[in-house]
């Protein structure tokens, strides 16, 4: 009997084929059908020609996580194929093109071929020109969706939702699609591994996004009105986005624009602009991905110390240098939790999925103007360019928070005005804009030392304050910026933390791990500086497995440093290899270290289990 | 009783904190000839902005106007922060000050890029020719041959700001001299009354470590190399003053804001808004070690940038969160495309 709904397909194509296109189609018909699903691209650093791998995974129990096994492998790349039938797990299924008979090296035992001639079959009813090769991936899609039950109408739905104005490409589309489905089925071609099948009301009003997008929509919510930035992957299309949608939505009645986008000539510039328009008044941002904020470090120092709010958007990819540019990683954290020379702190925020995205972009204008100071949003490549299904975004209605900005009026009625004192012994200052006319209202901005009414200052007593007073500021953050999302259960000890995209692959993990007997509490991080809920959670664990993507157990050094007394709880887990993480690989590495402890022996980093991850 | 200008205000309210620069320091010169063009032409401080980068010369934004606000930024990113501020605020009146390290060797990059903009400012280079406040490196406008003070010779040519300026899009191009004040004012008057990037290449002899016999940019060897295109005049809009004109020797351009640059020929045939002309010319002086003087281009037809990016009147600083947050129907729409 084949299993309902729980499938992992990876899509093996070239870059620039065109796969982008009939693997989107495929992926939105499994959603259409109200199956809860994900896809990750594995793409390349190229525009055409290198390898790139499409994971799709349907799961009716809603995991959206990466798959730690490939089910179906569609192998339509020939200069990967040799490798790529060794991704796809014992008893799993290869499509392949078979216009050519399969060449020896290709064959492997355990697994089930099953051919579409994909080639001859475009070439035969597919005008020849440069859409042909494109349109030979449409074959694969019509050949899935016969052998595991995506009916024809669906895919009908998705090409017209997607090409709604274009009839021929529809057409076109439909026709190659059509022509893999009714090969199979002429030929009696079948499967017995899974099928998939429609769920009624299942994905009922919820969206296909990706992190990046609903960061843009969260800016555009949250008034953003200045942007500078500097192409870069994976953070672009979060500036793309603005660019898409501020047009639609941030006009004035004249048609004037009530926003600005600067596209810069580097992130040096892009980061001074904003810190220019912040210093202006203005809910600026910036997004870029690890090697932007290395090049923007300099100006994020002087925006911490000269107090200028500003929203920096960080999409992290693999590093360190150019490293993986197309590939994950959560591995830019220390750069940004003490950005800049000399002392500093930084506020970072963290969504895990869309609707969070979208909130905590909104929010951020407000924590950078609340501070005064550069507030990250943390994504990576995961969250911010694969597709997620989710709920619908929504908007919670509540003015902005402008912090502790004076008016003319208030400068009026308080009499007296120092730029840098702290009145309300929470660090936080008080801050005029320019334009405000009152005589007292004007200072001097400057990353030099200064005294609290802003004049440049070498006395060791003022330059003292000013940094005790910067650091005070950031515990005063700790109150302020979102709370974690905690489950727990006092009959627990054990405590799993984890934050950003590694949330799905977390939960299913927990889930593994409760099925087999071994139950744990949990805690969404979302936040630095940590707050007290975290700081009970660690008091309330005896382990507690801190999960993060990159090598060195960046977030468990700062959990570590800030709560020395529990820094031997921590037991990292550690993702990173450039894929999205896997709830197997997180059980994994928790019974290893449960073995471990249990049998008395000290624990080692074991690096086998790298090689043991062949899916792709 | 000391004389008001237009808006009230009398030289004392364009004063700012006790200068720490050198004594005799031609930046000093530079901030008074500011404080005189902004006095004589009525702008009020509290409309301005004042920025700079990191050096001796991005320190004196602190010496004049009190009552505007200022920002000192890093080093080499004063044209950043300015576009990013004058797009924030676009009724506000951008003045930036910097230096020759600051903005040719640093932030070259970046000041190319707000002239290629054409962002709206008057960017004063404060120009000697080395970076005083680390006691006397060559900077990238040292000239070929000049010697620095313990005898090392420059043996690259100078890099021409006014030259880059025209090449890269900035639509007012001026170069004068910390001591010659009656050029430099009016100068800055148009520069402040142009929209667009005015860019003032002003020499000021380092006076501590640029002064010897030797440099190129001493206070003797300006002094004798001078040659100013012409004497220059600036008549804001609101006086009504008719200027005995020459034919053939004086030239009158209007600004958009109906101000007049007036311009007499003082030996050369020149027209500052011919851009070959220009750099002709430019390249003549460098040949024949002249220091050419006065309004080298101006352009008044280029747009400014903020005028490309289509912005509303209101400040994009000052807009509400009713002006800036769409309703939440909007974002329905948008969850419903997203659902295809």
């Amino acid at each position: 009997m084949p299993v309902v709904n729980d499938l992992s397909i990876s899509v093996a194509t070239a870059n620039g084929s065109g796969s982008a296109s009939s693997n989107n189609i495929l992926f939105k018909s499994i959603f259409k059908m109200g199956i809860p699903c994900s896809s990750k691209n594995m793409f390349p650093s190229n525009i055409q020609g290198l390898p790139t791998w499409y994971q799709i995974r349907a799961n009716a129990d809603g995991y959206l996580g990466r798959k730690d096994v490939i089910d179906v492998m569609v192998m339509f790349n020939d200069d990967t194929a040799d490798k790529d039938i060794y991704r796809v797990r014992d008893g799993g299924l290869i499509i392949y093109d078979d216009t050519k008979p399969l060449p020896d090296n290709l064959k492997r035992d355990g697994v089930q071929y099953v051919g579409v001639p994909a080639n001859a079959l475009v070439q035969k009813h597919v005008e020849a020109g440069p859409l042909r090769a494109k349109q030979r991936n449409m074959l694969y899609v019509g050949a899935l969706a016969y052998l595991f039950g995506i009916d024809m109408e669906t895919i009908r739905e998705v090409l017209s939702d997607t090409f709604g104005n274009k009839p021929a490409v529809i057409e076109s589309n439909l026709l190659c699609i059509q022509l893999g489905y009714d090969h199979m089925r002429d030929n009696n071609l079948s499967q017995s591994l899974a099928m998939l099948e429609t769920i009624p009301g299942g994905n009922e009003g919820k969206i296909v996004t990706e992190g990046n997008t609903a960061c843009a929509l969260g800016a555009i919510y949250g008034g953003v009105t200045f942007c500078a930035w500097y192409p870069i992957t994976p953070s672009s299309s979060l500036a793309e986005a603005l660019e898409r949608y501020l047009p639609r939505l941030r006009k004035d009645k004249d048609g004037k624009h009530t926003y600005a986008v600067i596209q810069a000539e580097d992130e040096i510039a892009a980061t001074n602009m904003v810190a220019g328009a912040g210093w202006m008044g203005a809910r600026a941002m910036t997004s870029t991905s690890g090697p932007g904020v290395s090049l923007m470090n300099e100006t994020l120092g002087l925006q911490y110390f000269a107090e200028i709010p500003g929203v920096y958007f960080i999409i992290q990819r693999g590093g360190p240098s150019t490293g993986l540019p197309t590939r994950t990683q959560q591995a830019d954290i220390q750069l940004m939790h003490v950005a800049s020379h000399g002392d500093t702190r930084h506020i970072i925020l963290i969504p895990h999925d869309m609707k969070s995205s979208f909130d905590l972009a909104r929010k951020s204008f407000d924590v950078a103007e609340r501070f005064q100071t550069p507030v990250f949003v943390m994504m990576d490549l995961d969250l911010g360019m694969n597709l997620w299904g989710s709920d619908p975004l929504e908007l919670v209605q509540e003015p902005f928070d402008r912090g502790k900005v004076l008016s003319q009026e208030d400068l009026d009625r308080q009499g007296s005005f120092a730029r840098y004192l702290d009145l309300d012994g929470d660090g936080i200052p008080q801050r005029t804009i320019p334009g405000n006319r009152h005589p007292l209202a004007s200072y001097f901005a400057r990353g030099s030392g200064h005294d609290s009414q802003a004049r440049y200052s070498e006395d060791e007593k003022d330059y003292k304050e000013t940094l005790d007073r910067l650091r005070q500021k950031y515990e005063t953050a700790r109150a302020y910026v979102p709370k974690p999302l905690v489950e727990y259960d006092a009959g627990i000890h054990t405590g799993v933390i984890c934050f950003g995209s590694s949330y799905e692959a977390v939960r299913e993990a927990r889930d593994r791990l409760k099925a087999s007997g071994v139950n744990t509490n949990h805690l969404l991080l979302r936040a630095l500086p940590l707050s007290e809920e975290v700081r009970e959670f660690m008091a309330n664990h005896e382990v507690i497995y801190l999960m993060e993507q990159n090598r060195d157990g960046q977030m468990a050094a700062i959990f570590r440093e800030e709560y020395p007394e529990f820094a031997t709880r921590i037991v990292s887990i550690l993702i990173y290899d450039g894929l999205p993480a896997t709830a197997g690989e997180i059980v994994r590495q928790v019974e290893q270290h449960r073995e471990a402890a249990t049998n008395g022996i000290e624990t080692k980093v074991d690096e086998s289990w790298q090689k043991q991850i062949a899916s792709i | 009783m000391a004389k008001a200008n237009r808006v009230d205000l009398t030289e004392r309210d364009y004063k700012g904190a006790e200068s720490t620069m050198c004594r005799g320091c031609g930046h000093d010169a530079i901030s008074a000839s500011i404080m005189r063009a902004f006095f004589a032409s009525s702008v009020d401080p509290r409309s301005v902005i004042k920025m700079s980068g990191i050096g001796c010369s991005s320190k004196t934004p602190n010496y004049f106007m009190n009552q505007a606000f200022g920002i000192n930024a890093v080093h080499g990113r004063m044209a950043s922060v300015a576009t990013g501020a004058n797009v924030g605020n676009h009724s506000m009146i951008p003045l930036g000050i910097s230096g020759d390290g600051d903005t040719s060797a640093i932030g070259l990059g970046n000041f190319c890029h707000m002239m290629r903009r054409n962002v709206n400012i008057t960017y004063v280079i404060e120009n000697n020719g080395v970076y005083g406040l680390t006691k006397g490196q060559f900077s990238a406008t040292a000239d070929e041959g000049t010697v620095m003070k313990g005898g090392k010779i420059n043996d690259m040519p100078a890099i021409d700001l006014c030259e880059l300026a025209i090449t890269l899009g900035a639509t007012y191009v001026a170069r004068s001299f910390s001591g010659d004040r009656k050029q430099l004012a009016p100068l800055i008057q148009g520069a402040v009354a142009h929209k667009g990037s005015a860019i003032l290449d002003v020499l000021s002899p380092c006076v501590t470590f640029n002064d010897h016999s030797g440099s190129t940019k001493s206070l003797k060897y300006i002094r004798e190399h001078l040659d100013p295109l012409h004497d220059i005049d600036f008549i804001p809009p609101y006086e009504n003053i008719e200027v005995d004109y020459e034919e053939g020797t004086d030239q009158e351009v209007t600004m958009h804001d109906g101000s007049r640059i007036t311009l007499h020929k003082l030996g050369h045939n020149y027209d500052p808004t011919n851009r070959m002309q220009a750099v002709t010319a430019l390249h003549a002086a460098v040949a024949e070690h002249k220091f050419l003087t006065g309004l080298v281009y101006l352009n008044e037809e280029r747009a400014e940038f903020v005028d490309d990016l289509n912005l509303c009147d209101t400040p994009l600083s000052y807009l509400t969160q009713e002006q800036v947050q769409p309703p939440a129907i909007r974002l329905d729409e948008i969850n419903a495309e997203l659902r295809k």
